[in-house]
């Protein structure tokens, strides 16, 4: 392990000016990724800022009746805002489906939605991996994938965000707020994550010595009737397998809003537009729900060993969407 | 504490050392200090076959605070060609630095030893290492059988008797299977760690392991130095399950002592433990089962394939332990094994048993499923009254008595034996059962008692407490024997000086220890009467189990138990939950009903986790696994786990010197086929293929 320098920030600004744009510093927040990444050799900052203490602890309604979630928030006191579980369910309940409580203490907004991938090939230094290593190839595509991408992959890469908690916020329309040296800027969360494509080592588009300041929720009465579903080869403290966000507002018997986002399918939390496009007006019953999934899942270009996934996910959005259903009649 | 001072042995009592290990004052190898202490941090092979051709150590020898750097140009020569206490040549893998070969991935290829344990890390990843590469060979698959051979490890690998195929034919109902279990891994809590000085001429390491005595005679054999100039000492193990011997790391830290001439440790790091520490070989097995309508057997063809590395032999015998299960007039058994470029298999938890009950008690269930007939009622038809291939007695056999009680307590009468027909919600509801049993070894033990003359008794023995409870255990057979108070009496195990005693292996530990300390504990009462005056020195007598054990007469000894789980499935998504657990056994005298529930709850825990989570990946292209840590080897979490119950039935056994059977090992054995057999009840698909993974749930489908 390599020796780092260490240094705390109190404020944004002298957080940014710290960091300076060094790309061998990183910012730390709860370190529960990094400092392990740090331990294999993945990761190996020459110096770390330290953000944990920067005033971005609080969940506060926004101006456009949404809200905004300060970036140094942590896991555990997300899920457990009242603000959240209320109008958001789905994001409470994905929060609470990661890690252990012990972790979700650590754990800060803004961390998790940098966290890294938990593909075992760009763990393990000794093995080639296009995103730890550009260039160096991808063993996962001809190797164990069962738990890789089947959504927007490509040849380069077909590892998986592990994220539970930016599925949900895929489905609610959030966006991430950041500041570099030269300001304030923001980014939809549909394109805070880059494309895979060639360079699955660039994974986000914010830029270079940017600190993450906070999460912005829209407004969405949709939410309110909302869910997490996880799958997972264990009952706690794993990684999805596959994962679905689900909001839904049934009238008269029709789909009038749906939101649906999966997780461990793809590079990033996958919004499934076609799926929701497919969804709205149409009724809302199973044949319907399996349909619009199979709208989304058309474009899944599963591998040898994880097609499961495909059949997974379709059950998944059957299944969530009814029990939606299903509630909001009663 | 009354004078009550009968009956230690059969009441609950915590652990002596427990408040030192929740305190953190019990120290741990990796943890006791030395003055002058180096950190040697060992370098794994990148490639899975070749030979090194160069190592840049002039880089890493000027990095802070390295003090040398170890590989097979300067390190010490080790011997390898003697018999170890366990009757085998040492695993290759302990030759340390000795030649260019690299014959899998996560080989050790250098030590690199340095001030402290970070610098030692950082030059050790920093050691640029040149190979010469070849190819390697590591798909393991049940197609490997035709280059497999046979072997004996510890169990004969071929039994034959009578005509299988004439029992196969004569058979009304005829169960032919194929099951597999993947390459499993231990790792206990506690990394393998040891601390080695020379002191005054004699070499003392500081390690964890199952054995202070059989490492201390493995590592003056390889350094060919007089036994008595040996010392191990392992105070307390934060758990072995098989993999701690002498391995890599013992090795590593006595050469880098013997060239420092400085106390050196050596700490294996998580991911070294997956390469360095032994796995249970992945297994391919076929059951073939003949019976009559009626469910009695006619034949049981048993035969399993295991891998081992390209240089040395280590069976699976997982076809073994059918031997003494059943009757049947024709019975084969037969475990073979295939040569791949990885590391040496090694015990893994009730080698041989925990994998092929999983074969045997899954192809129990399919013929009771053919036959019509209750998986109990069908293990009570085919109860054998002889060991079924020795024809040997059986020592006390109270299998059928769990099935009676578990049934019992568990709720199984009446069940409903149509698979996939329970639903509660998305999940699907089934419930099996299995049966378990393990060999009651044990081995040649020496004890010394000393009576104190304060009124206080020492036991001293060489015995590993591996978190088995074993000192605690020791204690309460001392007391019952001396009829004193608990409390009264004081147990010094894990150090070699103490004497040649059992390993903790085989479920062997308490039954040889505890014999010796009670032959040990008799003698005291007999040469010391009542109120005799103790001088200051104490009394000292002493015990050794060898001549007791030689005369025990040739018996079919096991302990068994049956498995029970319920389990619930969603169809849908292929997550399999099991909701409640129970294990009844018979195992002979418990000792401490405390620590053995531990013992037998630890082991259907794992059960649960082989059933459903553990596999060890290998990547074919690179020979080495994939995600080897706790992150991506999954092992049951708390919340897997619901509520499990574990109690034994009587089981005396007159005859028996002892009475104590082991067990730490039987708990596992059966329990993935309880659960895989309720997946079956719960969905109608048999899972013969382990782990039941969701995918494997879900590509399976389901009757509903």
């Amino acid at each position: 392990m390599r020796e780092f320098g260490y240094q705390r920030a109190y404020d944004v600004s002298g957080a940014v000016a710290l960091l300076d744009g060094d790309g061998e510093a990183r910012f730390l927040g709860g370190g529960t990724n990094l400092v392990d990444l740090m331990k294999t050799g993945v990761e190996r900052p020459a110096r770390l800022v330290d953000v944990r203490e920067l005033p971005l602890n609080r969940v506060e309604p926004a101006e456009d009746g949404g809200l905004r979630i300060g970036a140094t928030v942590t896991n555990s006191d997300l899920a457990a805002h009242l603000e959240v579980r209320r109008r958001y369910p789905a994001l409470a309940q994905a929060v609470l489906a990661g890690a252990s409580g012990q972790l979700r203490n650590m754990a800060t907004v803004g961390g998790n939605l940098l966290q890294r991938t938990r593909c075992g090939y760009f763990a393990d230094v000794t093995s080639p991996c296009n995103k730890r290593d550009p260039g160096s190839g991808c063993p996962a595509i001809t190797g164990e994938h069962h738990n890789h991408a089947v959504l927007g992959a490509s040849g380069h890469c077909v590892a998986t965000h592990p994220s539970d908690m930016g599925v949900a916020l895929a489905a609610f329309d959030a966006s991430v707020s950041y500041e570099t040296a030269d300001g304030a800027g923001k980014l939809p969360l549909a394109d805070f994550y880059l494309p895979v494509g060639e360079t699955p080592h660039l994974e986000t588009a914010l830029p270079p010595g940017a600190l993450i300041t906070g999460v912005t929720l829209p407004p969405t009465a949709t939410a309110a009737n909302s869910r997490y579903r996880k799958v997972r080869e264990r009952a706690s403290y794993a990684f999805a397998i596959g994962s679905v966000a689900a909001a839904l507002d049934v009238r008269d018997g029709l789909v009038h809003d749906v939101r649906l986002a999966f997780g461990a399918v793809a590079s990033r939390p996958w919004r499934a537009r076609a799926a929701e496009r497919a969804l709205t007006g149409s009724p809302a019953d199973a044949e319907h729900f399996a349909a619009a999934a199979d709208a989304e899942l058309a474009a899944a270009r599963p591998l040898p060993h994880n097609g499961y996934k495909v059949t997974l996910m379709r059950n998944l959005v059957v299944a969530v969407l009814s029990e939606l259903a299903e509630e909001a009649a009663r | 504490m009354t004078t009550a001072t009968r009956g230690a042995v059969g009441t609950a009592h915590p652990r002596v050392e427990g408040r030192d290990k929740v305190t953190g004052a019990a120290r741990y190898a990796g943890e006791i200090p030395f003055a002058e202490l180096a950190h040697g941090w060992l370098v794994l092979s990148t490639v899975a076959r070749g030979r090194i051709r160069a190592l840049d150590t002039d880089a890493v020898l000027a990095m802070p605070g390295v003090l040398t750097v170890l590989h097979h140009h300067n390190a010490p020569r080790v011997d390898t060609d003697y018999t170890g206490m366990m009757g085998s040549p040492p695993d290759p893998t302990v030759g340390l630095f000795q030649h260019d070969r690299v014959p899998h991935m996560g080989w050790p290829v250098a030590l690199v030893v340095a001030e402290t344990s970070e610098q030692a890390r950082e030059a050790a990843e920093a050691l640029v290492v040149h190979y010469d590469r070849e190819p390697h060979d590591v798909a393991f698959s049940a197609g490997r059988e035709a280059e497999a051979y046979a072997l004996d490890g510890h169990m004969p690998a071929v039994v034959e008797k009578g005509d299988l195929e004439a029992g196969l034919a004569a058979s009304a109902v005829v169960v032919d299977a194929e099951y597999t279990t993947p390459e499993e891994h231990h790792n206990p809590m506690e990394p393998h760690a040891a601390a080695a000085r020379w002191d005054g001429g004699r070499l003392e390491v500081v390690d964890s392991n199952q054995g202070t005595g059989w490492v201390a005679g493995e590592l003056a054999s390889l350094f060919s130095l007089d036994p008595a100039s040996v010392r191990v000492r392992s105070e307390h193990v934060g758990g072995g399950f098989g993999s701690k011997g002498v391995r890599a790391h013992q090795v590593a830290a006595v050469m880098a002592a013997t060239v420092l001439q400085r106390p050196v440790r050596v700490v294996m790091t998580r991911r070294q433990m997956f390469s360095l520490a032994g796995h249970r070989s992945p297994t391919a097995q076929r059951v073939r089962l003949g019976a009559d309508a009626d469910g009695r057997l006619l034949a049981l063809e048993h035969r399993s394939l295991n891998q081992t590395s390209a240089f040395y032999d280590f069976v699976e015998p997982s076809a073994a332990s059918s031997r003494s299960m059943y009757a049947a007039d024709a019975h084969h058994t037969a475990s073979r094994l295939v040569k791949l470029d990885v590391p040496t298999p090694t015990w893994m938890r009730a080698p041989g048993e925990a994998s092929g009950s999983f074969a045997l008690e899954s192809a129990l269930d399919e013929l009771a499923e053919r036959c019509g007939i209750d998986p109990i009622e069908l293990r009570v038809r085919n109860e054998p009254e002889v060991g079924p291939v020795s024809g040997l007695p059986f020592g006390s056999r109270n299998l059928i008595p769990c099935f009676r009680e578990g049934a019992r307590r568990f709720g199984w009468d009446g069940r409903d034996p149509r698979p996939g027909v329970r639903r509660e919600g998305r999940w699907l509801l089934g419930t099996g059962t299995a049966a378990a049993s393990f060999p009651t070894l044990a081995m040649p033990s020496t004890a010394a008692l000393t009576a104190e003359a304060d009124g206080t008794f020492t036991v001293r023995i060489n015995a590993a407490d591996i978190g088995t409870g074993a000192r605690t255990a020791l204690t309460l057979v001392a007391a019952d024997v001396l009829e004193v108070p608990a409390d009264r009496v004081r147990v010094r195990i894990g150090d070699s000086d103490l004497g040649a005693a059992s390993i903790a292996g085989g479920s062997a530990g308490t039954r040889s220890w505890g014999w010796a300390v009670t032959a040990a504990a008799q003698e005291l009462r007999r040469s010391l009467p009542p109120g005799a005056d103790i001088p200051p020195e104490g009394v000292t007598v002493r015990s050794n189990t060898a001549e007791a054990l030689g005369a025990l007469a040739q018996k079919e000894r096991h302990a068994y138990g049956a498995q029970f789980a319920e389990v619930a499935v969603d169809p849908a998504t292929g997550e399999v939950r099991v909701r409640r657990m129970l294990g009844l056994f018979a195992a002979g005298r418990i000792v401490n009903p405390l620590t053995a529930r531990n013992q037998f709850v630890g082991g259907m825990i794992w059960g649960i986790s082989m059933a459903l989570h553990e596999e060890a990946v290998r990547d074919r292209a690179s020979g080495g696994l994939y995600g080897a840590d706790l992150a991506g080897y999954h092992v049951a979490a708390h919340a897997d786990i619901p509520h499990i119950e574990a109690d034994w039935v009587d089981d005396p056994d007159p005859d028996d010197p002892v009475g104590i059977k082991g067990i730490g090992e039987v708990g596992i054995v059966g329990a993935a086929a309880a659960v895989a057999n309720a997946v079956w009840h719960a969905t109608g698909v048999r899972h013969r293929d382990l782990p039941i993974r969701p995918d494997r749930v879900l590509l399976a489908g389901g009757d509903a």
